[in-house]
């Protein structure tokens, strides 16, 4: 049977956070945590995998104790089981510390039982980088797959993938050995409202919980902050624009103003046009 | 570490059916800005099949030194392949800095050579600069969702290396019959050590809409109330020979396809004239046209951030402007004819 790990993270819904004028901060309390959108389709795409297939879907998080709320959403979606690494040592990882931990964490899920197929969202909303995907399968030494719009087939008895990936105008059909991991496109599927016996199953879920001292030979070094090579020097709020002239009075007249100064750029007409 | 042993500024040439993507073009710019200051050679690295002759043109937009990987394995990009060539590039001639392209491909291989070496990785860089006498790359990128930039430093690690968003630095214009070192590698890899196989590419059927490549376009929110509405922005597009842009939201709502949408999760465009009517002006939406020319919105809320981010403002009802606007261009451009005529 096909064992899936999808991994997710919960962030603040960066839609609604507030910045702090005086400090330049985000206030954090400002914005709900939510399960990374992009990792709601990851399980998604999971769960539909395993309704094809057959198997099982754990997911695994790395965060602060009330990211278990963002496993219940997963549960929710169709999980089966959920993991959460959670330590100070995880501290202010960047992309290479956290796909160690993870890493580690996948190591020791595996020993429960071995993992065919890993699923990552295309990136998170609040690191945005999209890095840590690659970084655990290189660790893993497994293929990544990334910019996955479409699973085509999943072969476990034949060790094979064959996925649809996003190109620059189009996409490429590959295949891939198993296991692999996939970061996927949010086209990839649409997440349906969840079913109410899921819903159950969610609030009585209690996932399991590792800190550092439960994973098997991991290196201190390489966790967290000490463990990690890019350091955020730096935060400021982007420069707020100036703002420019409006035009007054009536329709009529706006429009006129806004004619004379765009006409004044009269090369620019009916040479170089997009393609509509 | 020994840092002393670490030189050069690289940017990784990303090719594309002959083609040379450009945003590598632009990072040659970039990176030629930082190889100055650190005086220190620009080198590019291409890997690919029948790719040498690619080199002239790196040349051309500044670089010192290519590195070229030409071999049949390559014909494809695939991560396992490429990132074989890039570390053994890299592991061979030690540079302090390598800069990719934060495209599907750049990020790709860029997130799997850093694993590997390891290095540390500045995702969806905007702003480069580089300490001259340290070699410190300070590599600034939004995040939370554009909420702020960040400025991120790898002070431990060489080389150190950043992803950088197309169309935000500046290609230098091409010296013709500038030229350099060109120093040609192989590795040696068998199609049985990779993975994962291209077995088909399907480019996309439905026209290729370049809204990043128009001198004009003409964008749209949710303010326009539904597709019908949404018209009003193609036909005011058609009538100055724009291309059309729209917000996620307007996307999401299937008014428009997503090639068309402007913004973080969109693309980026920077045309001479941007127009953004009924757009609230998200920060999302902004970082994506904000370095346009000439920006000017419509809004019927006085207050809506766009305003902020815009040249020229409208306050009003964009059912009751637009129309007028069509009008008065189509009537414009149409007297314009008629003077071209007399003159003749
Ligand atoms: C302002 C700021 C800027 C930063 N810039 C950088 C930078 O340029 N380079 C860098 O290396 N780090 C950077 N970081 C650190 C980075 O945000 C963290 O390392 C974070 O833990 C993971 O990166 P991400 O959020 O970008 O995830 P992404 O790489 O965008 O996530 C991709 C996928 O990986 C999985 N995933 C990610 N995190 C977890 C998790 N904790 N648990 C389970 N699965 C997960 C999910 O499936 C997710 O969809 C930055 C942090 C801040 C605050
Ligand atoms: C991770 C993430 C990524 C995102 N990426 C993008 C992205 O790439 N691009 C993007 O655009 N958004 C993106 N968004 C969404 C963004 O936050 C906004 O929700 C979106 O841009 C709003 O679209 P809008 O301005 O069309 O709609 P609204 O915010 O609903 O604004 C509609 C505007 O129309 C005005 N209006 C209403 N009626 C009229 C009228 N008759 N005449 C004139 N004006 C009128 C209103 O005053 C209002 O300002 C992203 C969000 C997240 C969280």
């Amino acid at each position: 049977m096909l064992h899936i790990v999808a991994c997710i993270k919960q962030v603040p819904d960066t839609k609604i956070i507030k910045m702090n004028p005086k400090t330049n901060t985000m206030d954090r309390a400002s914005a709900p945590a939510i399960l990374n959108p992009y990792d709601a389709h990851a399980v998604e795409e999971a769960v539909r995998i395993k309704n094809r297939y057959g198997g099982t879907v754990s997911v695994l998080t790395m965060g602060p104790p009330p990211a278990v709320k963002a496993i219940k959403k997963c549960i929710e979606i169709g999980a089966d089981e959920g993991y959460m690494i959670s330590d100070r040592k995880f501290a202010g990882a960047d992309t290479l510390a956290t796909s160690y931990a993870l890493t580690k964490a996948i190591d020791k899920i595996a020993k429960i039982q071995p993992v065919d197929l890993i699923i990552c969202g295309k990136m998170t909303i609040d690191g945005d980088t999209g890095q840590v995907g690659p970084g655990i399968a290189r660790r893993l030494d497994i293929p990544p797959l990334t910019s996955v719009k479409k699973v085509e087939e999943v072969n476990k008895d034949q060790g094979y993938v064959v996925v649809h990936r996003k190109i620059e105008d189009g996409h490429e059909v590959i295949q891939s050995s198993l296991p692999c991991l996939m970061s996927v496109e949010k086209e990839i599927n649409e997440v349906p409202y969840s079913s109410f016996p899921n819903m159950l199953n969610a609030a009585r879920y209690q996932p399991v919980i590792w800190s550092v001292d439960d994973l098997e030979d991991i290196d201190i070094k390489q966790l967290g902050l000490k463990g990690s090579p890019t350091i955020v020097a730096k935060v400021w709020a982007p420069p707020k624009p100036e703002g420019g002239t409006m035009f007054e009075g009536n329709p009529k007249e706006q429009v006129e103003q806004l004619l004379s100064v765009v006409l004044e750029k009269k090369e620019l007409f009916h040479t170089k046009g997009g393609s509509e | 570490m020994n840092f002393e042993e670490y030189s050069g500024v690289w940017v990784f040439i990303e090719e594309n059916e002959g083609n040379i993507a450009q945003v590598s073009l632009e990072l040659l710019g970039a990176g030629r800005r930082l190889a100055d200051k650190r005086g220190v050679d620009l080198c590019g690295v291409i890997i690919g099949n029948g790719v040498t002759l690619l080199s002239e043109t790196v040349f051309e937009y500044g670089a010192d030194v290519v590195y070229v990987y030409d071999q049949e394995i390559f014909t494809h990009y695939r991560t396992e392949s490429f990132m074989k060539a890039l570390l053994h590039c890299s592991e061979k001639y030690k540079p302090e800095i390598i800069l990719y392209g934060a495209t599907s491909t750049g990020k790709d291989l860029a997130s799997a050579v850093a694993t590997d070496l390891p290095t540390g990785l500045t995702a969806d860089t905007t702003e480069l600069d580089v300490e001259e006498d340290t070699g410190l790359l300070l590599a600034s990128r939004p995040a939370f969702g554009g909420n702020i930039m960040a400025t991120i430093l790898c002070k431990k690690y060489r080389p150190q290396m950043a992803t950088v968003r197309p169309k935000v630095m500046k290609a230098l214009s091409p010296e013709p019959g500038r030229t350099g070192k060109l120093v040609e590698e192989t590795i040696d890899v068998k199609e049985e050590d990779i993975r994962t196989k291209v077995l088909e590419i399907v480019k996309s059927t439905t026209k290729k809409v370049r809204i990043d490549e128009a001198d004009i376009v003409v964008a749209g929110g949710k303010g326009l109330g539904n597709a019908d509405g949404f018209q009003l922005i193609h036909q005011l597009a058609q009538a100055l020979g724009g291309a059309v842009g729209a917000s996620r939201d307007v996307v999401e709502a299937g008014w428009v396809e997503h090639p068309h949408q402007v913004g973080q999760t969109g693309v980026t465009v920077t045309p001479k004239i941007y127009f953004a009517i009924g757009i609230s002006g998200a920060i999302q939406h902004l970082v994506g046209m904000k370095n346009s020319g000439l920006i000017i919105a419509i809004n019927k809320d006085p207050d809506a951030a766009i305003f902020e981010a815009s040249h020229y403002g409208i306050v009003g009802d964009a059912f009751e402007i637009v129309p007028l606007l069509i009008q008065e261009f189509s009537k414009a451009f149409a007297e314009e004819e008629v003077d071209h005529v007399r003159e003749v």
